[in-house]
Formats: structure tokens, C-alpha cells, sequence
């Protein structure tokens, strides 16, 4: 089977550093795979590079966007990589602070609607439709993610963890067909994990999306992960099924060098 | 803090300012009789001044800090009252109705000048909407923003001049005219954020006043273009003053054209486009909205109210020339949108009456306008960064029962 996204001998720099060094990640549809290593380590530039937020100094990335499309996303703009499937959360949170949770989902849907400016000033039916069938969906998201007592509220009034569940709704609404999570439990307590756990595993089963996740939480990564890639200073140590990289020398090695408890 | 602490620290802040103003305040060096005079009574003037000025600055700022804490644990119901008098749905109808029977009723109201100075308010407030497209909603800082009031006055102007074009098809020609400049500013400034964009804005508004001043085969220079034919009204002849006062009644109609697509848009897919660029362009882009086109819209859409509004003063000045369009008036409309909240329409058409109707209505303080205008900002950004008005968030309607049919368990 053709990986949904494959990424070859990816590499960025940034001046003299070499953030990542010719990485190789392969994700397969409804997959779920977790991109896990030390801070610093590289991941979170890994997905900028994946969303065209950068410009990878080499290497490319490959995406399946349907219909036997295999389309190279180097070059591509943020937002078309967001319109081909492919759409994620922020590790430090990145809402629309000041509008309201329903109208963040809503800019995640804007990308699957179409109105434009003549529309809006003739208010036409079919915009008004459009409008109105986005709101619903959007909805119908916060409803799944709990947020639905918070739609009218401005994002930045939210509790932290309700802010992250919101990331994942919006990203969610681009109707992605690979979602890439960026630490979604970083700050959360456990319960709150737990919940985030479940929320993630309705979302799997119910839509079929597959999922790129970074996260230092080894009780959520060893749950929901099928597959786990290993960073270390920009380079892939270590790739495998979560017992495989359990036990893995250099994953250790890795992780009591920084910090016993991550 | 508690007051013990404010009066220590403005006690301190008065002695320091006291310091400071000592040698321009207290001491007078008379270098042609060469006496010093000792003016010791100023020092405690501006001692006690400073002392008044620091702890009610004081004060206001423990209020602002702390307020927002203490209606956070009251219940939501408990908000000030002037907010469920905004809120009330049932008082916005006939305050709406009360505003609408005034503006009609005005010309019967006032004298023609005071007239004549609502219709430049109204104008103000057309244009101020537009630039509110694009700094409140869209969140781009553009200072130059005159240019394009001056591209739909010289359009017209020039049009009328030398092809005879009427007020009538001028009016959307203006618009679109400005449209195609907004898009010609913002190609090249779409990479630039925030104060980069100011300054280059700044200039292009510069450029064009002075392109008009020193071309002079086109724009006649600096003595402008003069017998601007006024609008022809149903091909009615007219007085100077019953001109005026179609004139006024045109601005109202334009003025409402104008509150009506500026809030159709604002609450459509584009208008949250352009709020999603302001709050966070990166995310914007990574949610799928392609930023460029957010912002050339925002540009061209801005723009060409400030196109109309030119078509509209060109005819009812008769005359215009380079000096009608200065830095001065971009700014002044930028206060209009500062001042009257970013992204409300009602603060925006109140602030623009306010700041244009004011200044003229207390005359004394004319010379002294900008300093108030600066004054007012300040005040306003401290405490009041939302403005007059708070732009209030859409609510969404949803019919949840009915969804709950037919998607629920
Ligand atoms: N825009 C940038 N400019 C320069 N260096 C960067 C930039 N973004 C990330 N880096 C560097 O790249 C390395 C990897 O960072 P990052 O991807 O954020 O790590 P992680 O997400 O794994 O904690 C760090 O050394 C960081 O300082
Ligand atoms: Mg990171």
C-alpha cells in the first residue's frame, strides 16, 4: 500500500544549524504515528516543513490527496496544503483570540466553502445556505470535542484545555485526510488526558483520519500510537511498533540524557 | 494598590517632576540686568499638579486593572447596565428609528451650514467605514489611506473635465478607480507587517499628494480643478442650497448603502477571512485561507469607499485641489476607526460624527484640535483598547432540537 504521506531524506537548516537531518517518515492512511524525542529535538520544525510554513533546504514530502493523486508539496503554500488534506494544531496554542469558538471552526471550513465577495453583499441563497450549513457543521464539531457551551465565547476566554481541544476542532473542520498534532496534551492534567485519549480515538474511528502526533505524554503516544519515529538533534534514532522503541538503547540512551520523567 | 501606596508613589513622581522643571520653571536669568529671580511658588504648583495628575492616572489604572476580576465572579446578568442598554434588542430598534427620523430631519433642523457640516460627517463616516475594512477587520496598518479619497475626487474631477463624464457614472467609476489602487498598494506591500506597513503606506499617500501637486499637465498643480459640476438630480434645477441639501440627503442614502454591505461583509465567509489575518496571519494561512487574496480584497474593498467619498466631496466642493488630501486627513480617519472601536460599525459612525462635528462646534478649541485628538488617544488606548465601542461577536443561530433529530442517538 502507498503511504498517504511520505517524506524522503527531509532536511532544514537554518543558518549554521541543522535542525533536521535527512529524515525518512512514511504515514499510511487511518495510521496513527508519533513523532516523539527531546525538545529541541526537531519536530515541530518537521511539521512546518510538512505545512509549507517552511521551505525545506532539501528532501521532499509526498502526499496522497485522493483520487491516485500523488502530489509533491515542497513549494506548496500553507494554505494549499491545508486545501489538499493535510491541516494541524499549534504546540503554542494559535487560536483567533478574539473570535468566538464557533467562528474559529468556521475559518477551518473556509477552505470547503466557496461564497465570495458578490455573495456576501447580495447575501444570495446560495451563500446563505453555504452559511448556514457551515455554522451547523461546525457546531455538530464543537459538540464532539465538548465545546459546545463555549461556542459563542472568544477563544482566548477559554480554559487552557478546552483552548487545545479547539486547535483540533478547527483543524478538523479543513475535513483534513492527515492531521498533525503538535503536543495536544502538553499542560493538560490527567483527567483531561484521558479525555483527550477517548476524544482521539472517536475521531480515528469515525472519520478515518490518519495522524501525525508529537507528544511528550508516553501513557497517550504508547495508547494511541501504531507506529513510533524517534528524534534526536534533527536525526531519526529510532522507528518502530511502541514496544519496539520501548526498549530501544538509544531511545533510552536519549531520554535519560535529558530528562527521566518525559 | 492600595491608596497608602499610590499617594507614596505619586508623592515621589511630583518631587522628580519638581526636579526636572526646576531650572525652566523656578529659575529666570535676566542676562540684561544680570539678576536671577527665584520663582519659588511655581515649584509648588507644579509639585501639587503633577501630585493630582499622577494619582488619578493612578486611580483610573487600579480600576481598569481590577474591574475586569470582579465582574468575572458576579453573574453574567449582573453587567453595567450601559451594556444591557446596547444589548437590549428591543431598545435597538427604536434608537435606530430615532436616528434614522433625525438625519432625515436635519436640513429642517439646522441652518444649510450646519448642514453642510453633517454631510461632511457623513462623509467621514463612509470613508472611515472603509479604512475600518481595513485596519479593524483585516488588521493591516495603512496610513496613506487620503490617497484613494483623492483618486475618486480627481477621477471625477478630471473625468468630468475632459470626457464630460457625469456625477452618476463617476460615482462607481470613483469606486472602482480606488479599488484598482488599493490593489496596486497592496501587491507590493502584501510581505509587510505592522509598522513596515504604516510607513510605506504613509508614503504612497505622500506620493500621490505630490504627484498631483507637480504634474501639473494633469492635475493643474496646486491651484487645482475648479467648477466641479454638482450631481444633477433628476435633472431638476436647482439653487446653491437646495443643491446642498440633496446633497446631505445623497450622503444618507450613501451612508446607509455603505453600513449595509460593510456589515454584510464583515459577518460573511470573507468578512472572517479578513479578522482570522488579523488575529494571527500564520494561522490564518495554515487553516487553509489564502492570504493574499484576504488582503488584496481587504484593500480593494477598503478602498473604494474612500473612492466614493471623493466622487461626493468633489461635487459638493466645486473646487479641490492637492491640499484637501494630506497626511492630516489619514490620520484623522485613522482616529475615527481607532477612537470608535476596531471592527464596530456603530463606533465607527459615532466616532466619525464626533470627531468631525466637535471640532467644529467648539470653535475655541480649534488650534488646539490635534493636541485633544492625541490627548483622546492616549486616554483611549489605556483604557479603552477596544474602543467606544466593543465590536460585539456574532451569536449563531442554531436550531439544536432540530439537529439533535436528526443527528442525535
Ligand atoms: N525559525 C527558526 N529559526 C532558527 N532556528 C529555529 C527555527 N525554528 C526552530 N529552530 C531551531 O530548530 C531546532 C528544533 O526546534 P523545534 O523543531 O521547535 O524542536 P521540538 O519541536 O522538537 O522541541 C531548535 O534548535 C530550534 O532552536
Ligand atoms: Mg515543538
Amino acid at each position: 500500500m502507498t503511504p498517504l504521506l511520505d517524506i524522503r531524506r527531509l532536511t532544514m537548516d537554518f543558518g549554521g544549524l541543522r535542525a533536521l537531518e535527512a529524515i525518512d517518515l512514511a504515514v499510511h492512511p487511518a495510521q496513527t504515528v508519533a513523532l516523539i524525542g527531546p525538545n529541541g529535538a526537531g519536530k515541530t520544525t518537521l511539521f512546518n516543513c510538512i505545512t509549507g510554513i517552511y521551505r525545506a533546504t532539501a528532501g521532499d514530502a509526498r502526499f496522497q490527496a485522493g483520487e491516485g493523486r500523488c502530489v509533491p508539496l515542497r513549494g506548496l503554500k500553507p494554505n494549499q496544503v491545508t486545501a489538499l488534506g493535510i491541516c494541524r494544531t499549534f504546540q503554542n496554542i494559535r487560536l483567533f483570540g478574539h473570535m468566538s469558538a464557533l467562528e474559529n471552526v468556521l475559518i477551518g471550513r473556509h477552505c470547503r466553502t466557496r461564497a465570495g465577495i458578490a455573495g456576501a453583499i447580495l447575501r444570495s441563497r446560495r451563500a446563505r445556505d453555504e452559511e448556514r450549513r457551515a455554522a451547523a457543521d461546525s457546531f455538530r464539531l464543537l459538540k464532539k470535542f465538548g465545546l459546545a457551551g463555549h461556542a459563542d465565547a472568544p477563544a482566548n476566554s477559554l480554559p487552557y484545555g478546552a483552548q487545545r481541544r479547539l486547535e483540533i476542532a478547527r483543524a478538523m473542520a479543513t475535513e483534513p485526510r492527515l492531521l498533525l498534532l503538535d503536543e495536544p496534551a502538553a499542560g493538560m492534567n490527567p483527567q483531561e488526558t484521558r479525555e483527550l485519549n477517548r476524544m482521539i480515538v472517536q475521531l480515528r474511528e469515525e472519520e478515518g483520519v490518519a495522524i501525525l502526533l508529537i507528544e511528550h505524554d508516553m501513557r497517550l503516544v504508547m495508547s494511541l500510537a501504531q507506529h513510533i519515529c524517534v528524534v534526536d538533534y534533527g536525526r531519526k534514532i529510532a522507528e518502530g511498533t511502541p514496544g519496539q522503541v520501548r526498549n530501544n538503547p538509544a531511545v533510552i540512551k536519549a531520554y535519560l540524557g535529558e530528562d527521566d520523567n518525559a | 494598590m492600595d491608596p497608602k501606596e499610590e499617594i507614596k508613589k505619586s508623592f515621589i513622581a511630583a518631587i522628580w517632576f519638581m526636579f526636572l522643571t526646576f531650572p525652566i520653571m523656578v529659575v529666570r536669568v535676566d542676562t540684561i540686568e544680570h539678576t536671577v529671580t527665584w520663582r519659588w511658588e511655581r515649584l509648588i504648583w507644579v509639585g501639587a499638579a503633577f501630585f493630582l495628575l499622577s494619582f488619578i492616572w493612578r486611580r483610573l489604572l487600579d480600576r481598569k486593572l481590577t474591574g475586569p476580576s470582579a465582574t468575572d465572579t458576579a453573574p453574567a446578568h449582573a453587567a453595567p447596565r450601559w451594556k444591557h442598554l446596547t444589548a437590549d434588542s428591543r431598545l435597538k430598534r427604536p434608537a435606530l428609528a430615532a436616528a434614522a427620523l433625525f438625519f432625515l430631519a436635519v436640513p429642517l433642523l439646522f441652518s444649510w451650514n450646519k448642514t453642510i457640516l453633517v454631510t461632511n460627517a457623513l462623509i467621514y463616516v463612509v470613508i472611515a467605514l472603509g479604512l475600518n475594512i481595513v485596519v479593524g477587520l483585516a488588521g493591516q496598518l495603512v496610513l496613506g489611506y487620503v490617497a484613494f479619497f483623492a483618486v475618486g475626487a480627481y477621477g471625477y474631477a478630471l473625468l468630468n473635465l475632459h470626457y464630460a463624464v457625469g456625477f452618476w457614472s463617476a460615482l462607481p467609476i470613483g469606486a472602482a478607480l480606488a479599488a484598482l489602487f488599493g490593489l496596486l498598494l497592496g501587491f507590493p506591500v502584501l510581505r509587510l507587517r505592522g509598522d513596515y506597513l504604516a510607513i510605506v503606506t504613509l508614503g504612497f499617500g505622500e506620493i500621490i499628494r505630490i504627484v498631483l501637486e507637480n504634474w501639473n499637465e494633469l492635475s493643474f498643480g496646486p491651484s487645482g480643478i475648479d467648477n466641479i459640476p454638482p450631481p444633477d438630480f433628476f435633472g431638476l434645477i436647482l439653487n446653491l442650497r437646495q443643491t446642498h441639501i440633496a446633497i446631505y440627503y445623497l450622503m444618507v442614502v450613501l451612508t446607509l448603502l455603505t453600513i449595509l454591505v460593510v456589515s454584510r461583509l464583515q459577518h460573511s465567509r470573507i468578512g472572517r477571512s479578513w479578522e482570522a489575518l488579523r488575529e494571527d496571519e500564520t494561522a490564518a494561512q495554515a487553516m487553509g485561507i489564502d492570504t493574499t487574496r484576504a488582503k488584496l480584497s481587504a484593500f480593494a474593498l477598503g478602498a473604494c469607499w474612500a473612492g466614493m467619498g471623493g466622487v461626493v466631496f468633489a461635487a459638493k466642493q466645486k473646487f479641490i485641489n492637492p491640499g484637501n488630501f494630506t497626511i492630516w486627513e489619514s490620520i484623522l480617519v485613522l482616529c475615527i476607526v481607532v477612537l470608535g472601536g476596531m471592527g464596530s460599525i456603530t463606533g465607527v459612525v459615532l466616532a466619525a460624527l464626533v470627531l468631525v462635528i466637535l471640532p467644529e462646534a467648539l470653535r475655541v478649541f480649534a488650534d488646539y484640535r490635534w493636541l485633544v485628538f492625541g490627548a483622546m488617544l492616549v486616554l483611549v488606548m489605556v483604557f479603552r483598547p477596544e474602543g467606544l465601542v466593543r465590536a460585539r461577536r456574532r451569536v449563531y443561530a442554531f436550531e439544536p432540537t432540530e439537529s439533535d433529530k436528526t443527528e442525535g442517538p
